[in-house]
């Protein structure tokens, strides 16, 4: 059985277009506009969602991202409030996986954090501070489940390491394109062409591009060579500059319509 | 340079500590942490590098310090032998430059030519900016605006050794969103940029090898007890933020079962008040900062914040190796509440002369315990991790002196 993720990049594939990735942390600002916000994000031409697990020390996150998750976690946004999330926009039609650090998993449970997910209509998981080398119980716990295991790959990594990361991971490879912490650059690091050409010719899982892509020019760039745009703290700045939900809503909507006109080649 | 003692735990994967320890982190920084580990470890079996730390140990930090036999403080603990371990007395008032110089000379081996550093109290902080200006290194230190206010005079300290300091102003803005906030930095700059953590806790290497440059302060007490007391302790008794001062001084007995390990945390307003820094009394297991260990945090994984009179107790989290220490019961941790800690803090200026540090100043009040338990026939050695003048403003208004006055306690 082909899984939703395979399906995804062999649609956007077939239609010469890189898959367009969007994140937005659940319960920002509250969870029902949360929820609201990312089904906008899903008509307007997002492909996956990453539905963010707020976590109180999110130390790989810019500016922008603190202070949604901030925000989440004030309006009382927890585990079981994400899984309902994805629960949600899932029915509303999205391809979504949850985004989280990897303690909320553990403290949750590893076997029923996947099994709640995999109910919820999630299709996967991206923790990006879990390593190959402490995921064993993560692995366990998806296998089985029909859950994707997105991993990361750095512009620091080394050949044999991207092999050990790609050899856990399933899905599609999130490949960090910059040094540094989320949030919108005025230009995609020069460091993403190379390091997905390298992961290129030692996976043939498709690579999607994250960190610093805010603009659909910038989407039309990495769509050149990657298989997914992934864009997060763009969304979130939109809805933390809005004036009210409404707002908020249209904002993010003309985002996500922008985009998905730069992931086309 | 002394090997490293066996430890029950020694054959656990790399930087592992049966179930605690390993690495969590971005992917970012494994390349980072691979080249700090290959340095340290080739470090570590290198005679000049050795050679090179044991003379800025004798020469700049003053080492060995004393071990100071304090009578009249050991009547206030059941009329036990007790003994200072003098860390208070190197270079800039705590162990916390030992760590500082090891990692200062990894950095210039591994050919980087900035450091960034958290700090709490501000000892670290100092530490690091000290061994930063003797070595020729940028340095930039990450400090809670909290933690800016209690310990202003060691933010003048960094300031005045050409460290920059940057307030961090969000979450619980104490250490635990310093850590934050120099991770940030580090994954942005990692190429020029070493990160100087100035504690046992963190990913893998980072316990192994702060512990390691402690564990001097634990080779100099045993050979230093033995000839004072002649005979091994029985008791060690430290403080624990995130650990270093206490593995260090615990390095030296881990293979002495007769020499009890006791490690004291912050009780803060109480452990029942919610308002402390007990991880081991009330925290479970979990990931903070890179590492699995006990971590204080709420029924979904959210890290709760610390609260303690000593800003460097002041971490909901613990170093892994104590974790592991504690599970084995190879270890036992109990908490000090503020007010027992300044009673001690009080004790030791009024019958030995010395003004502790607030942190050391919990060991102190678990020795007042502790000897008391154990009666006036035991030798218990308490590691004095620090020296008290940057807590002079929080204890003159603790105990009531008016600042610029001559009044007394
Ligand atoms: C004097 C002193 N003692 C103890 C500590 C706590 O750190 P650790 O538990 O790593 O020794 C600090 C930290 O700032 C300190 O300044």
């Amino acid at each position: 059985m082909s899984r939703p993720l395979d399906e995804v990049f062999t649609a956007t594939r077939a239609a010469g277009r890189a898959a367009l990735i969007g994140y937005l942390p659940a319960g920002f600002p509250t969870p029902q506009e949360s929820v609201e916000l990312i089904t906008a994000m899903v008509h307007a031409g997002v492909d996956i969602i990453e539905v963010g697990l707020p976590y109180s020390d999110p130390l790989m996150d810019g500016p922008a991202i603190q202070e949604a998750v901030d925000l989440a976690l004030k309006a009382g946004t927890t585990t079981d409030v994400v899984l309902d999330t994805v629960a949600q926009v899932t029915a509303a039609g999205a391809t979504a996986v949850v985004m989280s650090y990897w303690n909320p998993i553990e403290r949750y449970g590893v076997e029923r954090f996947a099994a709640r997910l995999a109910d919820a209509g999630g299709v996967g998981v991206i923790a990006p501070d879990l390593t190959p080398e402490e995921a064993g119980p993560w692995i366990a716990a998806t296998t089985g489940r029909g859950l994707d295991r997105v991993f990361l790959v750095a512009p620091s990594s080394t050949d044999t390491r991207i092999t050990t990361v790609c050899s856990v991971t399933s899905g599609f490879v999130y490949a960090a394109s910059t040094m540094g912490v989320t949030g919108a650059r005025s230009e995609v690091s020069s460091a993403a062409p190379a390091l997905v050409a390298r992961t290129r010719r030692l996976t043939s899982l498709p690579i999607a591009v994250g960190l610093g892509v805010s603009t659909g020019a910038q989407a039309h760039e990495v769509a050149a060579y990657a298989d997914g745009v992934i864009v997060g703290s763009a969304f979130v700045r939109r809805i933390l500059d809005a004036v009210d939900h409404a707002s908020a809503l249209a904002r993010v909507g003309d985002l996500a319509a922008e985009l998905a006109v730069g992931v086309t080649r | 340079m002394a090997t490293s003692s066996t430890l029950p735990h020694d054959d656990n994967p790399p930087g592992h500590f049966g179930p605690y320890g390993g690495r969590f982190v971005p992917e970012a920084l494994t390349a980072a942490l691979d080249q700090l580990d290959d340095a340290f470890q080739a470090a570590i079996v290198d005679p000049a590098f050795g050679a090179e730390l044991a003379e800025l140990e004798r020469t700049y930090t003053g080492r060995p310090n004393p071990l100071t036999p304090v009578l009249r403080f050991g009547e206030l603990c059941g009329g036990a032998r007790v003994f200072l371990k003098r860390e208070d007395l190197n270079h800039t008032g705590s162990h916390k430059i030992n760590n500082v110089l090891g990692q200062a000379l990894l950095t210039t081996r591994m050919g980087k030519t900035r450091v960034i550093a958290e700090t709490g109290a501000g000892q670290h902080g100092v530490a690091a900016a000290t061994a930063a200006a003797l070595m020729g290194l940028e340095c930039t230190v990450y400090m809670g605006e909290e933690d800016t206010r209690r310990q202003a005079l060691n933010v003048a300290r960094m300031k005045l050794l050409g460290a920059e300091v940057i307030p961090v102003t969000i979450g619980s803005r104490t250490l635990k969103d310093a850590i934050n906030e120099a991770m940030r930095d580090w994954v942005a700059s990692v190429d020029r940029t070493h990160y100087l953590l100035g504690t046992v806790t963190g990913p893998a290497p980072f316990p192994t090898m702060v512990r390691h440059f402690h564990e001097v302060i634990g080779r100099e007490a045993r050979e230093q007890i033995l000839a004072a007391a002649g005979r091994l302790p029985d008791a060690v008794v430290a403080c624990v933020g995130g650990g270093s001062n206490a593995m260090g001084l615990f390095s030296g007995f881990l293979d002495d079962p007769q020499v009890q390990l006791r490690g004291y945390e912050a009780g803060g307003d109480g452990v029942e008040t919610g308002r402390h820094a007990s991880r081991f009394s009330t925290g479970v297991p979990g990931v903070l900062h890179g590492a699995r260990t006990y971590v204080m945090q709420d029924e979904w994984g959210q890290t709760l914040p610390s609260h303690s009179i000593s800003a460097g107790l002041d971490y909901p989290g613990v170093g892994p190796e104590h974790a592991y220490l504690h599970d084995t019961g190879r270890a036992i941790y109990e908490s000090v509440n503020d007010d027992e800690a300044m009673t001690a803090f009080a004790a030791l200026c009024r019958t030995e002369g010395i003004i502790p540090a607030i942190e050391s100043a919990h060991a102190l009040a678990g020795a007042m315990r502790l000897g008391r338990e154990l009666g006036p026939e035991a030798v218990i050695i308490v590691n004095l991790s620090g020296r008290g003048d940057k807590d002079v403003a929080t204890a003159a208004a603790w105990f009531g002196i008016e600042l610029g006055h001559s009044e007394s306690m």
